[in-house]
């Protein structure tokens, strides 16, 4: 599986995942060409599966972000599936979850200001299939937001 | 505030997938030569809309197959009961998230753990453990996804 190299890679890559390669390769000990074989190797494996590019929503004037979470009605088998597909469909809505616990599902949902808010609120998120309760949690700031894993 | 056109949404849409595209893959993805493409993420980065990478990793396969998201509700909420707090629960390695919100909660908290009793460990001694923490509700995450937002 993943040796010490592998994991020292990945170590530095999700510590600082701006850095280049060069810096990378320096910050973990290997080569240039032996961080891109194993960076190669870690994706071809599935270890490695997306770098993606974080959009600051703020930036582009969205600046009210609320967590939604939400119960749903377990007697009805397809509540999940139904629900899911109905949120992916709500251009607001940034990130999906669902958990074991005493919430079902939790929704990112962004919007330009209170007015807006209050628009998506109650045009998109109220008819939301086999919900039966809804708890918001207002964003204020973010102090902490990392993919860094004690590895 | 930048005012942005179909083009740059198609331009989002691609680098929020991949951030390892340059210009010229990127221009190619939406018709432009690779100097415009060039010239359209400059200003996208200019004005702040593309914040740096996120590292999407197979967490099971690296052996943390458990994440938690936390609600934490503190037990005294003077300035310094948030400062304690959040300087505290910043430097436990287990927490990836931190958000300060209102609601029903103070805080949520996304951890991550190797599996439940590595879990049960982080919840006992290091968040219980943190200045001024009173109710602590955890949720396990069993899928999640994240939407390409409002780019459409």
């Amino acid at each position: 599986m993943l040796d010490d190299t592998d994991r020292r890679i990945l170590r530095q890559l999700l510590a600082d995942p701006d850095a280049d390669n060069a810096t990378l390769a320096d910050r973990a000990g290997v080569t240039a060409a032996t961080l891109w074989r194993r960076l190669e190797r870690l994706r071809e494996r599935g270890v490695l599966r997306a770098v993606e590019t974080r959009i600051d929503w703020r930036a582009l004037g969205y600046a009210v972000e609320v967590s939604l979470r939400f119960t749903l009605d377990k007697t009805e088998p397809r509540a999940f599936d139904a629900f899911t597909a109905a949120a992916r469909a709500v251009p607001e809505v940034t990130e999906i979850q669902t958990f074991l616990g005493s919430v079902d599902i939790r929704l990112s949902v962004i919007a330009r200001d209170m007015a807006h808010w209050q628009q998506v609120y109650r045009d998109r998120i109220l008819p939301l299939p086999h919900v039966t309760d809804i708890e918001p949690l207002m964003l204020v700031s973010t102090l902490k937001d990392s993919s860094e894993l004690p590895l | 505030m930048i005012d942005l056109d179909d083009t740059d949404r198609a331009m989002l849409r691609l680098l929020a997938a991949d951030a390892t595209q340059g210009a010229a893959e990127i221009g190619r993805g939406v018709g432009l030569t690779q100097p415009a493409a060039w010239r359209r993420i400059r200003r996208l980065t200019d004005a702040g809309v593309l914040a740096g990478r996120r590292i999407v990793v197979d967490r099971a396969a690296l052996g943390f197959t458990v994440t938690v998201f936390l609600g934490v509700r503190l037990a005294a909420k003077g300035r310094l009961d948030l400062d304690a707090f959040e300087r505290a629960a910043s430097a436990i390695p287990e927490v990836q998230t931190i958000q300060h919100v209102l609601g029903r909660f103070d805080y949520r908290l996304r951890i991550v753990a190797r599996d439940i009793p590595d879990f049960e460990r982080i919840l006992r001694r290091r968040i219980m453990t943190l200045p001024a923490v009173g109710q602590v509700e955890a949720n396990v995450v069993l899928s999640e996804e994240h939407r390409p937002g409002p780019l459409g």
